[in-house]
Parts: C-alpha cells; sequence; structure tokens
C-alpha cells in the first residue's frame, strides 16, 4: 500500500534525508521518499500492517526532528 | 515571512546591536564574557537546546549539536566575538535558506494555479456556486468569461476562445462552440459558455496533472540519491576529523592544544552539508515546475536528469509527426473531371466507415442521396463495389483493380491510393495522406541541434509513404509496415546499438503504445490534453501536440543538470579548501562561517534559475 502524508514544519533538508533513511530502515516498508521541496512524504509498506508501520514512522521522525509534524488523518 | 521566520529576524537584530555593543564595551575577562553571553543567548539558546534534546534522541551529527559545540568551543578558547557570529550568521543563513524556499514553493504552486475554486451551476433558476468536487458527469455547468473552467466536458452552448497557456505553455488563444471539448484548467475568455460534464473532478484532467507534478518530487534523480547518500557520510568524517586534530598533532608534536582546538572548531563549522542537500533537490524541483509551465510534465527528477543524455530518439509516425488525420491530398482523374470522380467514390465509399472512406466522403463534401446507389458491397482489405446511377463503379486498392481486370497505374504521391474504375474501365485514382504537422521538420533539426545523434521513426504505414515522411523531415531512419508488437521488437533491437551512457527515448500519443513507451528509457507521449492512458504510460508528457517540445525539454534538462553540478563543485570545492586551510591554521570562524552559510545562499539562489524557463525560443 501506498500513501502519501503531508509533513509540517519540515525546516531542514538534511533532518529530511536522515527521516528518510531511518523510515526506509523500518521492518515492513518497501519504500519511502520524504521531498524537502513538497514537504510530503511517500510511504510503501505492507497493507495488513500498514497502520502500525505509520505509528511507527511517525514516532521514528519525531525522535529526529521533533519540530516536524507528519499529518496523519 | 511567516510569523516564525519574522521571530528569527528580531532576534538576529537584537543580537547583532547587542553583539556590536559588546565590542564597544571597554570590558576585561569575565566581564567581557558576560557581554558577549547576552547576544549569545540571545541568537542561540533554541539552538543549543534543540542540541540537548536532540543528544537525549541518540543524534550525535545533528547540525544543532555540531553548532553549539563549535560557538561553546570558540568561547572556551576566547573568541567570544566570533562565537556569537558564528551562531548569528548560521541563524542568519537559516532564515534566508527557509525565505528562499518558502518563495520558490510558492512560485511553483503559482505556475500550477489551475485548480478551480467552484463551479457554476444552475438550480431553480438561479445561478449557485459549488465546489467542483459535488458536480457530477452529465451536470451542466456555466463558465462565465474570465473563469476557470473547473472540469472537463462538451461545450453545448455558447461561443468563446479560452487561454490554455497554463496548461500547454501555448499562448494563442483556443476558439470553442458548440461541441467543443474543453479541459479543466483553461481559462474562458470572450463569452459565456454552458459546458456538460463528461468526466468528475477527480478524474478531470486538472486533477491529474495536479497530481502528477504533485508526486513528481518522490521519484529521485540520480544526483539526488548521490548528494543524499554522501551528506551521510560527510558530517560523520569531518566530525571525526576534527576529533583527531584537536587531538593527535598537539600529542605528537607537542603543540599548542588550544590552536589545534581552535582549527577543530573550524571543523565543526562546515561540517554541514546544508548546501547541497536544499540546492540539488531544489534545482530538480525548479526545473519540473518551470517544464510544466511549458506544457512539458516531468514525472520525476529521475526523467528529467536521463533526458539530458538523450542519444537515439525514436517516433512513432501517426499522431506524433503527423496530425493523425486522413485527407484526401491528390485527385487525378482518367478522361472525367475531378468533380465526377471525387462524386463517384465518395457514392461508392459512403456505406463504408473506414477512416479512408470518411476522409474522401469529407473531401465530396456534399450530401449523399442514397436513392442513386442500388448495391453497395465492401470487399475486405480491397475496397468497395457499388452500384451507383446504375454505373458499377469499384473503388479500392490495386488488388482490386487486378481482380476486376482493370489496368491502372501506380501514382507518384506519397500516401494511400484509392483506384476507381466505372463500368470495367480506369476513372483516376485518389490519394489520401496525413498530414505532417507544420512543426515536425522544424523538431527534428532542432533535435540534431542538440546533439541528438540517431533519429527514428517507426509506423504502420506502407514503405513508400513512410520513407517519403522520413526523408521529408530528414530523420535518419524508418521503419515500415510495423504491427505494434514490432515496434517493441524495433525498440529493443535500438536499445542495444545506443552507448551505455545514452539514453532512448521514444515518442507516441499514448495510443496504442503503451508497451513501447514503458520499454524504451524514456517515454514521451504528446498531445495529452483529455488522453488518459498517455498520462498513464508515459514518463514526460507534452500538454499539445508540438513535437519542437522535445528540444525543449531537453534544453530544460541540461540547464538543469548545469545548476546542480555547478552547484556540487562549488560547495565541494569551497568546503574542501575551507578544511584544508583550517587543519593548515591558515582559515578562520569568518571563513568557516562563509563555507557553511555563505556557500548555502549561493547554491540556493543557482538553483533558483532551474526555475525560469524561457518562453522565446519557440
Amino acid at each position: 500500500m501506498k500513501k502519501v502524508f503531508k509533513l509540517e514544519d519540515l525546516d531542514c533538508a538534511n533532518c529530511a534525508q536522515k527521516m528518510e533513511d531511518a523510515v526506509k530502515k523500518l521492518e515492513g516498508v518497501e519504500d519511502c521518499t520524504i521531498s524537502f521541496m513538497s514537504q510530503k512524504m511517500t510511504l510503501t509498506a505492507a497493507e495488513d500492517r500498514f497502520d502500525e508501520i505509520v505509528k511507527k514512522a511517525v514516532k521514528l521522525c519525531r525522535k529526529i526532528e521533533p519540530d516536524c509534524v507528519i499529518v496523519v488523518e | 515571512m511567516n510569523r516564525k521566520q519574522k521571530k528569527t529576524l528580531i532576534r538576529i537584530i537584537v543580537s547583532g546591536v547587542l553583539l556590536i555593543a559588546a565590542r564597544l564595551c571597554p570590558f576585561e575577562g569575565w566581564l567581557s564574557l558576560a557581554a558577549y553571553a547576552v547576544p549569545y543567548v540571545v541568537i542561540g539558546w533554541d539552538v543549543l537546546w534543540k542540541a540537548a534534546r536532540n543528544i537525549a534522541h541518540g543524534q550525535v551529527f545533528d547540525e544543532n549539536f555540531l553548532m553549539s559545540l563549535a560557538t561553546v568551543g570558540a568561547f572556551a578558547t576566547g573568541e567570544y566575538p566570533e562565537a556569537v557570529a558564528v551562531m548569528l550568521f548560521y541563524q542568519i543563513g537559516e532564515l534566508f535558506q527557509s525565505c528562499a524556499v518558502g518563495k520558490s514553493r510558492k512560485s511553483i504552486a503559482a505556475l500550477m494555479d489551475i485548480r478551480p475554486d467552484y463551479a457554476n451551476i444552475e438550480k431553480d433558476g438561479q445561478l449557485v456556486q459549488v465546489d467542483p468536487e459535488e458536480i457530477a458527469v452529465g451536470d451542466t455547468i456555466v463558465v462565465k468569461p474570465g473563469e476557470k473552467i473547473p472540469l472537463d466536458g462538451i461545450v453545448i452552448e455558447g461561443k468563446s476562445t479560452i487561454d490554455t497557456s497554463a496548461l500547454t505553455g501555448e499562448s494563442v488563444p483556443r476558439t470553442v462552440y458548440e461541441d467543443s471539448d474543453v479541459i479543466s484548467g483553461c481559462i474562458n475568455q470572450s463569452g459565456l459558455i454552458k459546458v456538460r460534464v463528461t468526466k468528475p473532478f477527480g478524474e478531470s484532467t486538472v486533477a491529474k496533472i495536479l497530481d502528477l507534478v504533485e508526486n513528481a518530487s518522490s521519484k529521485k534523480a540520480k544526483a539526488e540519491n548521490f548528494i543524499a547518500k554522501f551528506a551521510r557520510i560527510y558530517t560523520p568524517v569531518v566530525v571525526i576529523s576534527a576529533l583527531l586534530l584537536a587531538i593527535v598533532p598537539p600529542l605528537v608534536t607537542g603543540g599548542d592544544w588550544w590552536d589545534w582546538l581552535h582549527r577543530a572548531l573550524i571543523f565543526l563549522v562546515i561540517s554541514c552539508p546544508c548546501a547541497l542537500v536544499i540546492s540539488v533537490p531544489l534545482s530538480f524541483f525548479g526545473g519540473i515546475g518551470g517544464a510544466s509551465r511549458s506544457g512539458i510534465l516531468v514525472k520525476g527528477g529521475n526523467y528529467l536528469e536521463a533526458l539530458a543524455a538523450a542519444e537515439i530518439i525514436v517516433f512513432d509516425k501517426t499522431g506524433t509527426l503527423t496530425k493523425g488525420v486522413f485527407n484526401v491530398t491528390a485527385i487525378h482523374p482518367d478522361e472525367i473531371s475531378e468533380s465526377r470522380l471525387i462524386e463517384l467514390a465518395a457514392y461508392a465509399e459512403s456505406y463504408s466507415v473506414h477512416p479512408i472512406a470518411k476522409s474522401i466522403i469529407e473531401a465530396y463534401g456534399m450530401d449523399i442521396d442514397n436513392e442513386r446507389i442500388s448495391s453497395s458491397q465492401e470487399l475486405s482489405g480491397k475496397g468497395v463495389k457499388a452500384v451507383i446511377d446504375g454505373l458499377e463503379v469499384c473503388a479500392g486498392n490495386d488488388k482490386l483493380m487486378d481482380e476486376i481486370g482493370v489496368s491502372w497505374h501506380p501514382c507518384h504521391h506519397i500516401g494511400t491510393t484509392v483506384h476507381v474504375a466505372v463500368d470495367g474501365k480506369y476513372a483516376g485514382h485518389i490519394v489520401i495522406s496525413d498530414q505532417v504537422k507544420e512543426t515536425s521538420a522544424q523538431a527534428i533539426s532542432d533535435l540534431k541541434a542538440r546533439g541528438i545523434s540517431k533519429t527514428v521513426m517507426l509506423t504502420g504505414d506502407a514503405k513508400e509513404t513512410g520513407e517519403g515522411v522520413a526523408k521529408q523531415l530528414g530523420i535518419d531512419r524508418a521503419y515500415t509496415q510495423l504491427l505494434p508488437a514490432d515496434k517493441v521488437e524495433k525498440v529493443e533491437g535500438l536499445l542495444s546499438e545506443k552507448t551505455p551512457k545514452g539514453r532512448l527515448v521514444f515518442v507516441g500519443d499514448g495510443i496504442n503504445d503503451a508497451p513501447v513507451l514503458s520499454r524504451a528509457d524514456i517515454g514521451i507521449a504528446m498531445g495529452a490534453m483529455g488522453s488518459d492512458a498517455a498520462i498513464e504510460a508515459a514518463d514526460i508528457v507534452l500538454m499539445d501536440d508540438d513535437p519542437r517540445k522535445i528540444a525543449k525539454a531537453i534544453d530544460i534538462s541540461r540547464k538543469t543538470l548545469r545548476i546542480v553540478r555547478q552547484n556540487i563543485v562549488f560547495a565541494l570545492g569551497v568546503k574542501l579548501v575551507v578544511l584544508l586551510l583550517g587543519a593548515l591554521g591558515m582559515a578562520n570562524m569568518w571563513e568557516a562561517v562563509f563555507a557553511d552559510v555563505g556557500v548555502s545562499v549561493i547554491a540556493i539562489i543557482n538553483a533558483m534559475r532551474a526555475m525560469r524557463i524561457s518562453n522565446d525560443k519557440q
């Protein structure tokens, strides 16, 4: 499953890169790209565990860049 | 500037004033330290706070932490003004970056400002504005002059001119009247039109384009991935070098600890790869944004990057280089008049649904009186046989003529020849051909001027027709009489001919060539106004029918890559030089700040050039 999330207050391009690298390493994540320019995260992960993976990704990103919020509807 | 940026600006001003004040005060020792500590805290408290917080999260090579370490270190070595200045310039640089990035985001958003806000629909005799998403297929909407057309549809009432430039980059407005198709995102200019909606908003042209452009940044170019990899190792390498620089030389040579610590701090200030990490994606983002303004939609940075290395360009003929519309281009009667020949041919073909028959009927231009046709028979693959006004008329290809035993002669015109025989006697022939687009020849020579080594045309047409068109346009090679499956095979053959670094581009109109579009290194679909298949299958979509846009796309691609390369060389070059000078004790904190913040700022300004695309080369 592939979904695009909006990122709020993503101020640092290097952090975006770090977040992308970290999320890619999460178990169950097939692909992840974070675009600093469009402030969006595209996450591809296993369908059945998607919500769980999103939660983990949000937590991980908060650890790397606490100011940035991933908008999960 | 947003609120956050304004706050930072105020802090920068306050801290700057306090820094000057501290320099003017004749304090010594502890008092001096205190005087500099005030502007330092004003400007740097958030960096210090973030550094502490991120360390708690295990983020060692965090930019905030490194800045804090460098400035606290500067205080420790007694360089109070430098410490404050480093922090101050760091914040100025950050502020500038955030403004520049915000500005380019906004200008790209403005470029793609095609999303309609509302649609007018008639309810109980009154016009009401509703969200375009609420409109259903089959509803009738009203578009007033000056308004954006909110959904794709067909004009059912009214006449107007529409401005399609936001979608196609084409500045000449298009005239629309009853039964014309209109596309969402265009602006209605002169008259009020009523439009019957043919697609829901989610499937409309506007929604598709916006979706495509917004998702383009998730497909990263190789250069972007290279920078990402580089950034991952750059910071640790510089920080570890700084550590070694602070410890090893004084241990080995017994030098001054403070001096080497100072050199190590310079390393820390330059340890952030920000200039590259921001400017490279910004360049691609700008290039894609600028291209979409010219009616060229690029689905990702990777495709924009690959296009610069285009070596072989393969064209589909029909609809790409030619208009895809068949027209009668020559009428050559034998013994009867031109008008009589076309009349008989039109009557004979009047029951046929073949595109060729349609073009003959269209060329005849008058109504067909069915009473005059007493019988009509279609002979598959050959033509038609009909009885008109008691005369037996045969119209078809050479096979048909041979079959009925009529001697015929070939035509020197390029195209499909329809021979006509009346009562077993040859009456002449009509040539039908697809017209070459006015811009095709220019497009090919533009591409050659850009160093494209090979242009190839693929077509299902007969040998003479295909080769004639190729010769006329100056195309190097033509493969004719191909079935759709043969096209894939030919492209695969051509793929093995190119050099390893070169790229093969296939240009088609998106109809029947989806497999080839995906097999080529880069698939370009053209004339995509309203064609879903093209938008799906291609990597680059040209919104209008103009093949010259291919050369323009290559220009944009090369310009973008040039900017990316300049930034990489410049940023890395300056950083390496300052690192080297720093290690040798020849650089000071000020130069380090320039290598960090100054380089970022210059790289960003350079990257923003990628967005500007000149439209004058049309």
